[in-house]
């Protein structure tokens, strides 16, 4: 038994999509998806998400940071002390190197890992792989579904607004 | 005094010859893009010229497979070093390598920050270069070490010896900004190539290329929170590897400027580095991206737009490398220090004076040829220039090392460094890691990012914008 995840249009041109996004956003609808197959910020906007990776990659970077100190400071000065020439042993300026490099360091990784969580991989399959040709959407193909999960959502009244847009083709798409 | 109009005026009438320049060849569409790139590694066979470059690629490897088997089994005395050269070949490669990375960050962070589209289509390439240029020079300070497989040491851990690195060595700086560098350019190269990954799963024909680019494309659907997110963290790791690329090779110079060796303990040092790391490594790319262009019919997307600024890029580099040169005899005698005047005499005049007459011939005098247009637009012409300042390059570093290493302080201790077989072997082994890894990216990934190219299609803007 397939269930009914949501009612998807597919445009030919880039414009057509922003337009329905955007259309979709003041007709009151909240819980769709724009696909393209490459980044066009005019439909950001539109489908609107709050979540920001930028806190995460801050705080990779201040753990970094923290880390090369903290390490640089037990070793140096507390676990193996190595007196150079009666030089200070907390010679904190060259430690500078690394707490930078592992400071780039964790805030990459953070950045990249949070990249994937934020948008949910892996995922190897999604309803939207259904459509018979969802596989133009990462060639030449824009695609905006409107999912079945959004209080305003019937399907025969979105697939009715969606073709209002001029759209190629409006199709139900279902989970199985 | 010009007023702007009258200045606009003669803009107007001079206009730029370079920016005429298409940065993609007239009636692509988003088809003939995701077709002509994804038919790379999906449906086209490999030229011959593939097989080739792979097999040559291959034979360099196996002889790099045997120069370090016997180095391992033998010890680093099978090298041409001694003391007082104990760097040799060995740092040399490492630095020239690592140095022939930077081009490639260089095009994916800082190009990026600086808004310059025309990257779009080169730097995957350049990239891809970055992160196997890394990987051979990581391969040298290791081998160095002579006992390679107890590496690990130099990194903190707790262990039963109840002994720690000194922080306040560069040399263990150099393993964290390296061990960074390659961690940060390969999470960047692989971010950045998700989306294309997808493609070539959606594209494939065959179950085993679908599972294969499908679990490395990790679901990819192209979907706006998609791109959002990986937008923004191409562009956050743009902003963590622009600086991050200028530490590494200062941070490589510090290996030499901290050192009291006279040639060495220099100021200039960073920037120095850093500017002929980037001259060497965009004519890597041009070297790599000229026969590919060709051999793959990529000219409409890799134009001559694009080795025209490489070249000129190459050119300015160029000139701080040239600036550089001569500014050590001024500062050496400057110094009044008679060591360093020693120095810069024995370097011109001395045992290893061909290589510092190879070096200005090959990074001073031929680079001034792409001072004239025709040069920067013959693929041929350029590729030629592009192989002298890669050994103009490698010999530089070949000459900073020996030169200051083989007369020191002391008359005493003073030889010459003769470089072995097996100094050889390695580095044209090194040379065949090189090749072999690029090869198999040429074959199986994405060689051209997609999406970026189809942002740049006139097409692809939202022409009815403004709804709102």
């Amino acid at each position: 038994m397939s269930t009914l995840y949501g009612v998807a249009a597919e445009f030919a041109d880039p414009g057509a999509l922003v337009e329905a996004a955007k259309g979709a956003r003041d007709a009151g609808y909240r819980k769709m998806e724009a696909y393209s197959p490459y980044p066009i910020k005019q439909v950001y906007e539109a489908i609107g998400d709050r979540r920001q990776l930028p806190p995460i990659v801050f705080i990779g970077g201040l753990l970094g940071f923290l880390t090369a100190w903290s390490m640089q400071f037990y070793i140096a000065v507390i676990s193996y002390p190595i007196n150079v020439g009666g030089r200070p042993l907390n010679s904190w300026p060259s430690f500078i190197v690394i707490m930078f490099e592992l400071t780039v360091l964790f805030a990459s990784v953070f950045a990249f890992c949070g990249t994937l969580m934020l948008c949910g991989f892996p995922r190897p399959h999604h309803p939207m792989f259904n459509l018979p040709r969802f596989a133009d959407a990462s060639n030449c193909r824009f695609f905006l579904c409107i999912e079945a999960s959004d209080p305003l959502f019937d399907a025969e009244t979105t697939a009715g607004f969606l073709a209002g847009f001029e759209p190629i083709e409006v199709m139900e798409v279902n989970d199985d | 005094m010009a007023t702007i109009e009258e200045r606009q005026r003669h803009a107007a009438r001079r206009p730029d010859p370079d920016i005429s320049l298409p940065l993609i060849a007239p009636s692509q569409t988003l088809v003939t893009v995701t077709e002509q790139v994804s038919s790379i590694p999906l449906h086209r066979r490999a030229p011959r010229l593939w097989w080739v470059m792979f097999g040559f690629g291959l034979f360099l490897l196996s002889v790099f497979g045997v120069a370090v088997t016997y180095l391992i089994g033998k010890g680093v005395g099978i090298w041409g070093i001694n003391i007082p050269n104990a760097w040799g070949f060995a740092i040399t490669n490492f630095v020239w390598w690592i140095g022939i990375g930077h081009a490639g960050t260089l095009i994916s962070a800082f190009l990026l920050l600086l808004n310059q589209s025309w990257r779009g289509a080169i730097n995957r390439l350049a990239e891809a270069m970055t992160i196997f240029a890394v990987m051979c020079a990581g391969m040298f300070p290791l081998l160095h070490l002579g006992r390679s497989w107890i590496f690990y040491w130099i990194l903190p851990y707790p262990n039963t010896m109840t002994v720690q690195p000194n922080f306040r060595s560069p040399l263990v700086w150099d393993v964290f900004a390296v061990s960074t560098y390659f961690t940060v350019s390969l999470l960047f190269w692989y971010l950045g190539m998700i989306p294309d990954l997808a493609t070539l799963r959606d594209q494939s024909r065959n179950r085993i290329a679908y599972f294969f680019y499908g679990v490395l494309s990790w679901g990819w659907r192209g979907a706006s929170r998609h791109w959002r997110f990986q937008q923004t963290a191409s562009l956050l790791l743009a902003g963590l590897a622009t600086p991050l690329v200028l530490s590494v090779h200062t941070v490589v110079s510090f290996d030499f400027t901290i050192a009291i060796l006279p040639g060495w303990h220099s100021t200039i040092f960073p920037p120095y580095f850093v500017a002929g790391a980037i001259f060497s490594g965009f004519a890597m790319v041009l070297v790599l991206a000229i026969p590919i262009r060709s051999v793959y019919g990529l000219h409409n997307l890799l134009t001559e737009r694009h080795l025209n600024n490489c070249a000129k890029l190459t050119l300015a580099t160029g000139l701080i490398v040239a600036y550089t040169y001569a500014i050590e005899p001024f500062t050496a005698w400057y110094s009044g220090n008679q060591f360093e005047m020693f120095m810069v005499h024995n370097r011109a005049t001395g045992p290893y004076a061909w290589a510092y007459w190879s070096v200005i011939f090959c990074n001073v005098v031929v680079p001034q040829l792409l001072w004239f247009r025709q040069f920067r637009l013959r693929p041929k012409l350029l590729f030629t220039v592009s192989i002298f300042i890669l050994i103009g390059m490698w010999l530089e570093r070949y000459m900073l090392i020996i030169s200051s290493l083989h007369r020191d302080y002391l008359p005493s201790s003073w030889a010459n460094f003769i470089a072995t077989f097996w100094d050889n072997a390695t580095l044209y082994g090194s040379m065949g890691l090189f090749l072999t890894l690029f090869m198999l990216f040429v074959r199986f990934l994405p060689i051209i990012p997609m999406y970026e190219v189809k942002e740049l299609l006139p097409y692809s803007h939202p022409a009815r914008e403004g709804v709102r």
